[in-house]
């Protein structure tokens, strides 16, 4: 399987706090890596050094067989990503905001990919409207929709249904498998639902205190913890 | 240097302005409520100048050129909070943006602003005082150039004092400019500041562009020593303010707070 993303002994101290400590995984191209772990376990500033956002301590980091410190705008241009934690501005419609996105990513006949994406999403009906008088759901959707507009190959997604009911939440990760199928999108999500985690992730890299403390397919964390699901391991880990 | 990528951050603040009375209100509102103000009080001043010189033309002008340094600021400096505001700054800087591009962009944003508050004073001034701006001339356009540089300068860095240390930094972005206005002989010529004022005027770009700008309406002919003056150190400063972004941009990314800030 092609590798997308290579990340050795990736290691990220802040002021003598180790973040990430020691990290290594790859993920392979269509596949679905779910990185889980309890709240500080160094999830979010793996996804952050990844987009370049933040610069590690020490490290390796290939995407696209490319090196992320060399090449980091060239890798942009085949990324995206959402997270609960971003928004869009409140103030212009949500097309405004798709077409200004498509832009920054350079994309021709934007206006027919951003109302594919809508309809995609369920969300064609808001298109004008402002970000302002969506539901947070909704917002959360506009978000997915932007980070799927340059048609990436490789998507970042922090707690990407936090904010979805269980029924548009269910839409929406039954939307990046079919995208995954169809396209051999990869993604690495982070979320703090295990049942979410168990059905969406190929495999999983278990974090705590930023070191990885497991690694493989939900079952088989699973079976090396002796839990019955992933929700008994989480609970385990969390509470030492 | 793509210049799509420049448009797009363009256009999400045309969005934001063309909708928001708010927002246009901060553009036009305190421009011309200054100019109301200032040019009644010229007026009555006017009455006791005395010896003194184009009275009007001094202060009005003043006021005018003034608000575009402000405006410039502010064009860069708001338009960055717009997007922490809007928890917006990491799908920017997730998008393939250069930080040169999104600092072009945001001169882009400034220079409409401070055209479209031009415009406005400028005719208001014209309307209710018949105090014409045009009388400097030629001059006017190295004027306002120099104070649009400076107030990119300002604007440049204080929006990366913003980035480094968040929100808590805000309050520069409404108050900086002003610290330049003292030092910057506006109203009054440096000649009436304490020496040691004076000596950090030499050094601030503003003060040669009103002492200038006082040349011209006395007659005394395009200021060319202190339009060398203000162009030399404002191309000194907006060097040393794109660098000092530059220089912050990587300790953010360092200190894992770009992450935080747009949160």
């Amino acid at each position: 399987m092609e590798t997308i993303v290579s990340v050795k002994n990736l290691k990220k101290a802040f002021n003598g706090f180790m973040a990430v400590d020691d990290v290594s995984f790859e993920i392979g191209k269509g596949e679905i890596l779910g990185l889980l772990g309890p709240n500080g376990a160094g999830k979010t500033t793996i996804i952050h050094i990844l987009l370049g956002l933040t610069i590690p301590t020490s490290g390796e980091i290939r995407i696209f067989d490319m090196e992320l410190s060399k090449k980091r705008r060239e890798i942009l241009n085949y990324l995206n990503f959402s997270s609960s934690y971003v928004s869009m501005p409140l103030s212009l419609t949500v097309r405004e905001n798709l077409r200004i996105f498509a832009m920054l990513y350079g994309i021709k006949n934007s206006k027919d990919k951003i109302d594919e994406l809508l309809k995609d999403f369920e969300i064609t009906d808001l298109g004008d409207k402002l970000v302002r008088k969506l539901s947070s759901g909704q917002v959360t959707r506009v978000c997915l929709a932007k980070a799927l507009l340059n048609e990436p190959k490789l998507l970042l997604l922090d707690e990407p249904t936090a904010s979805l009911d269980p029924d548009i939440a269910d839409k929406t990760r039954r939307l990046l498998k079919r995208f995954r199928d169809e396209r051999g999108l990869t993604i690495l999500y982070t979320s703090h639902n295990m049942r979410e985690m168990e059905e969406m992730s190929d495999r999983i890299v278990f974090l705590d205190k930023g070191k990885v403390i497991a690694a493989g397919t939900p079952d088989d964390v699973v079976k090396e913890f002796k839990k019955e699901n992933l929700e008994e391991v989480f609970i385990e880990v969390a509470r030492g | 240097m793509n210049v799509h990528r420049i448009q797009a951050i363009f256009l999400r603040q045309l969005f934001l302005y063309k909708r928001s009375i708010p927002r246009l209100m901060g553009v036009l509102y305190w421009p011309v409520l200054d100019l109301v103000l200032w040019g009644f009080i010229t007026i009555y001043l006017n009455q006791y100048r005395g010896g003194l010189p184009a009275f009007v033309s001094f202060f009005l002008g003043a006021l005018i050129l003034w608000d575009l340094l402000f405006r410039a600021q502010q064009g860069i400096s708001i338009s960055f909070l717009e997007d922490i505001w809007s928890r917006n700054l990491l799908n920017v800087f997730v998008s393939p943006i250069s930080v040169s591009e999104y600092v072009i962009s945001l001169m882009f944003v400034s220079l409409i602003k401070i055209i479209l508050t031009a415009t406005v004073s400028i005719f208001l001034a014209w309307l209710f005082y018949s105090f014409n701006i045009f009388i400097i001339g030629v001059s006017l356009l190295p004027l306002v150039l120099n104070l649009l540089l400076l107030g990119w300068a300002i604007g440049i860095f204080t929006t990366a004092l913003i980035l480094r240390f968040g929100s808590q930094a805000e309050v520069l972005a409404w108050g900086v400019a002003f610290l330049f206005q003292p030092v910057s002989a506006v109203f009054y010529p440096v000649s009436v500041l304490p020496y040691p004022i004076q000596v950090i005027a030499m050094w601030v770009p503003s003060s040669h562009v009103f002492e200038g700008m006082r040349t011209v309406v006395s007659g005394g002919g395009f200021p060319v020593k202190e339009l060398t003056w203000a162009l030399s150190l404002n191309l000194f400063y907006l060097l040393f303010a794109t660098l000092f972004f530059f220089k912050m941009f990587k300790a953010v990314r360092v200190k894992g707070l770009l992450g935080k800030i747009g949160e």
